[in-house]
């Protein structure tokens, strides 16, 4: 059995790999090299063969800890291993930390609030809010205001330990009055039926207080809500410091106004959202600031209560939602650092759950439900169970939800993908790990922005990174995305108690049903194509970019649309999200999904190299205007984007 | 004590730890005890990484370092053309011409542009200066030339660049967008330089006012009114 006292002298690769301890001060002593080399203006092929450092091939002079990569490929940002010019981040102790669990969200009594909420703006007091509500203007008994129930969050700033081995640092998160100000935010204990709102303030600190990056100017999205549109969290409406926003959350099922009325169809029921910020041009670095959280949404199948409905484990106790994140620590100050100069993507060697760095979790030997959810900016994973001390053993799982839509049944995986603003839900049985330790693992191979495969001119396994170390300690040469059990990046620990325990929670061996997929047999009124580009180095869709005052397309109320999305950017995978209203996977490349959790419906899709995605949507119920965008954060804040709007009347505009 | 020598006290004590920089479990001695120093010491890291003191000359022949002369304490934007450039560039140019005269009198003033280029070889001093009239770029609009390698250093520098050194090496692909930033502040963004000169010209302007509050309403038709920008409209140069 492996003890922590090995895994702490492990040193780990930008990869998250184990590497040797002499390979890891390589690593650094390079790094530091370069950036001494180009504070010395030093970053030509010419100057560096003038010093000797540099041979007519390309390759660095192995010398005094330089790399032997080829310096030529060190252009700017993210590239090969070192991600933004940056050092690896310094060494970290995996697994000394408890994986921190956000509390459920407090409200407050509705006349806490003040001033009151009102229908249409209180611009005067300081609301910056595009439209008045239309949820109580439609029906104000089902949507009343005040609702039932209210919320005020503070965004501010909060000093947190990522890690033991990490000096403090300031990241931003929500204040929900009670437990105190927290990132991830935390999680909203929602329920259909129940409407709801919050009152977001900006209580950012001034600018010149936001350690290197984060615009305190915020717009808070809540991701796949069927929300109307002025609580949707649109990028085009942000305020600064001192302003706010009332959201109101009807928590209303699609198609209540249309298809099914009163009540809306239950088998568009959703249940892991979550909110984050979406400042137009500055959402990668809001969000990777800390400006997330989980939204949960239950009903009367999805009850978090194992004992009723579908029998899922029980919330909190056993149903506990993820916040994966990558991020980059400054080297030399230890301080969490963003590459404010990509166009690409960035990319972390330090992964977090929930806020903390590889943190570890005491379960019990029975089933939990864990909902992932990938904030990026720019990682995709994916997700396998393994335990170091028998590597070739498969440990499968169950996946119940995609995007937070629970599927018809379960269905059973050796790993599962996932790319930024993707949520999967999965139910692990650790009955039959008892007394163990597993680990959740990050197998997939990905080192730039790109999205997970070698970059173009490479092929994988020939870069001097894409080395991992198996589970022995042996060198590993990896010949496809995927790197082998133990060589991948270890997120999270799970400490397997050996006490037998109780479980009432359904076992998704025996096939339990959760809602039908909606039909897709409607003709679309419409089929729109985007293809999503890069020209000149510009994020594009349909050759055009991002701009909040112009809408590109206009859909028709409660219709049916067909999307297909293009994409020809080369070597570039784009997690597409689209908002309002959830999508189902026609087809990619004309072929149905292949995998089984893609027959689901979702709210991102993954849009691989060379690739068309047949989208099928109904738009139902609110009015408004909403965007579409890619969800690596980067490529949305370069203007991957474009606004749409929900009108009575729609156009037949097919590549907008 | 002036407040100069004060400052670089500071300065000096955040990065004493520099000298025994040491990846492990000693990092949290390292701890930042004021949010001051841990302002400035990001700003110097990013100017480290990103914005190499890097001698050019402008179009009027004079010298410049692109740290100290030309972003340093600045609200700016910066793109990259050359001067027989048929793809992007005829499009990306009067462009930024128009943002330039939607911007006003505040270019030059609170904003400064600067458009570099990509062939130093051809785009002599005098061969920018004449681009630079025929596009009739008023003052506050800087055109940058310099060295081969000084310029592939602040282009690397400001992150313009391609993961595929072979599209990466090739100039008619070059990077289209156009960086604008506050320097003192460390925002910094980017955005297509093909993208409409309105919007171009809303973003550049949220580095001179950081806080400003915007709505975008929703009348039903395409191209609505411009947005409500509550506390800004008093600083639009069209009321100026």
């Amino acid at each position: 059995m492996e003890g922590l006292a090995d895994l702490a002298m492990r040193f780990f690769n930008v990869f998250g790999e184990k590497v040797s301890g002499s390979r890891y001060r390589e690593m650094i002593t390079a790094a530091k090299n370069r950036r001494e080399l180009i504070a010395a203006g030093l970053a030509n092929r010419r100057d560096l063969m003038k010093m000797g450092l540099l041979t007519p091939t390309g390759m660095l002079v192995a010398m005094g800890g330089l790399s032997s990569r080829a310096f030529g490929q060190q252009t700017g940002s993210n590239q090969l291993c070192i991600p933004g010019n940056q050092a690896a981040s310094p060494m970290t102790r995996p697994f000394v930390e408890p994986l921190p669990i956000m509390p459920v969200a407090a409200t407050i009594p509705a006349s806490a609030l003040n001033p009151a909420p009102t229908v249409c703006p209180n611009t005067a007091a300081g609301e910056v809010r595009a439209a008045c509500h239309q949820a109580p203007q439609l029906n104000a008994r089902m949507f009343p205001l005040p609702p039932p129930r209210v919320y005020q969050m503070h965004q501010q700033a909060v000093t947190v330990r990522q890690s033991p081995d990490l000096p403090p640092q300031t990241v931003w998160g929500f204040n929900d009055g009670v437990h105190g100000t927290l990132s991830p935010g935390p999680t909203y204990a929602a329920n259909y039926g129940v409407p709801q709102m919050t009152r977001n303030i900006n209580a950012l600190p001034p600018l010149n207080q936001n350690g290197g990056f984060g615009m305190p100017s915020v717009t808070t999205h809540l991701h796949n809500a069927h929300n109307p549109s002025e609580s949707d969290g649109n990028p085009c409406d942000f305020y600064g410091i001192g302003n706010f926003c009332d959201q109101y959350y009807p928590n209303v099922l699609a198609g209540f106004t249309s298809t099914n009325p009163p009540l809306g169809d239950i088998n568009e029921a959703l249940s892991t959202l979550w909110y984050h910020d979406h400042r137009v041009d500055f959402t990668s670095q809001n969000t990777y600031k800390g400006l997330v959280g989980f939204y949960l949404l239950f009903n009367q199948f999805d009850t978090g209560n194992e004992n009723t409905g579908f029998h899922l484990p029980s919330f909190p106790q056993f149903d506990i939602p993820l916040v994966f994140a990558d991020r980059v620590y400054d080297s030399t100050t230890g301080q969490l650092a963003f590459d404010l100069f990509t166009l690409d993507g960035i990319l972390g060697d330090k992964f977090l759950v929930n806020g903390v760095i590889q943190p570890f979790l005491q379960v019990q030997p029975r089933r939990y439900r864990f909902r992932l959810l990938d904030t990026g900016p720019s990682r995709f994973y994916e997700f396998f169970l393994t335990d170091l001390n028998n590597p070739g053993a498969k440990n499968p799982f169950w996946v119940i939800a995609n995007d937070g839509n629970l599927l018809q049944n379960p269905v059973q995986v050796q790993s599962v993908r996932i790319g930024p603003a993707e949520r999967v839900d999965i139910i692990i049985d650790f009955s039959q790990y008892a007394g163990r330790t597993m680990y959740l693992e990050n197998r997939l191979l990905q080192i730039n922005g790109q999205g997970p495969a070698p970059p173009q001119g490479f092929a994988a396994g020939q870069l001097e990174c894409n080395t991992g170390l198996d589970a022995n300690g042996n060198p590993v040469s990896i010949l496809s995305d995927i790197r082998p059990a133990g060589s991948g990046d270890l997120l999270m620990q799970f400490q397997v108690s050996g006490q037998r325990v109780q479980d009432g929670s359904v076992d998704p061996a025996t096939h339990p049903g959760f809602y039908q997929l909606p039909s897709t047999n409607a003709a679309p009124r419409v089929v729109r194509t985007f293809k999503f580009d890069r020209l000149n180095g510009q994020w594009s869709i349909n050759g055009q970019f991002m701009d909040c005052n112009e809408f590109r397309f206009t859909v028709q109320q409660n219709s049916v649309e067909q999307w297909m999305l293009t994409n020809l950017s080369g070597d570039w995978t784009h997690p597409v999200h689209i908002h309002l209203e959830e999508h189902q996977i026609l087809s990619r490349n004309r072929q149905p999904p292949t995998l089984a959790v893609e027959r689901s419906r979702k709210d991102v899709s993954q849009l691989h190299p060379n690739e068309r995605a047949q989208l099928f949507f109904r738009f139902r119920d609110w009015l408004g205007k909403y965007p579409m965008h890619c969800h690596n954060v980067v490529h949305e804040d370069h203007a991957m984007m474009a606004l749409w709007h929900v009108q009575p009347q729609g156009d037949d505009i097919s590549i907008p | 004590m002036s407040d100069i020598s004060r400052r670089n006290l500071v300065r000096l004590a955040a990065f004493a730890p520099l000298a025994s920089a040491v990846a492990g479990p000693d990092n949290r001695k390292r701890a930042l005890t004021s949010a001051d120093a841990v302002q400035e010491q990001a700003r110097a890291r990013v100017q480290q990484l990103h914005l190499p003191n890097l001698p050019l000359l402008t179009h009027e022949g004079r010298k410049v370092r692109f740290y100290d002369d030309v972003v340093k304490d600045k609200i700016v934007s910066i793109n990259f053309f050359y001067s027989k450039c048929d793809d992007i560039c005829p499009v990306v140019m009067p462009n930024l011409a128009k943002v330039q005269h939607l911007l006003g009198n505040q270019v030059g003033r609170k904003f400064f542009m600067y458009t570099i280029t990509l062939k130093p070889e051809e785009d002599t001093v005098d061969v920018i200066r004449s681009y630079r009239k025929n596009l009739r770029a008023g003052p506050g609009w800087t055109f940058l030339t310099g060295t081969p390698a000084d310029i592939e250093g602040i282009r690397k520098g400001i992150g313009f660049t391609y993961p595929d050194p072979k599209i990466d090496g090739d100039k008619t692909q070059h990077i289209g967008n156009v960086r604008y930033g506050n320097e003192p502040l460390m925002l910094w963004a980017a955005c297509p330089g093909m993208a409409h000169a309105e919007w171009i010209a809303e973003s550049f302007s949220w580095m001179i006012k950081p806080d400003t509050n915007r709505v975008q309403p929703d009348d039903g038709s395409r191209r609505p009114a411009d947005a409500h920008m509550h506390d800004h409209m008093h600083d639009h140069p069209e009321n100026q």
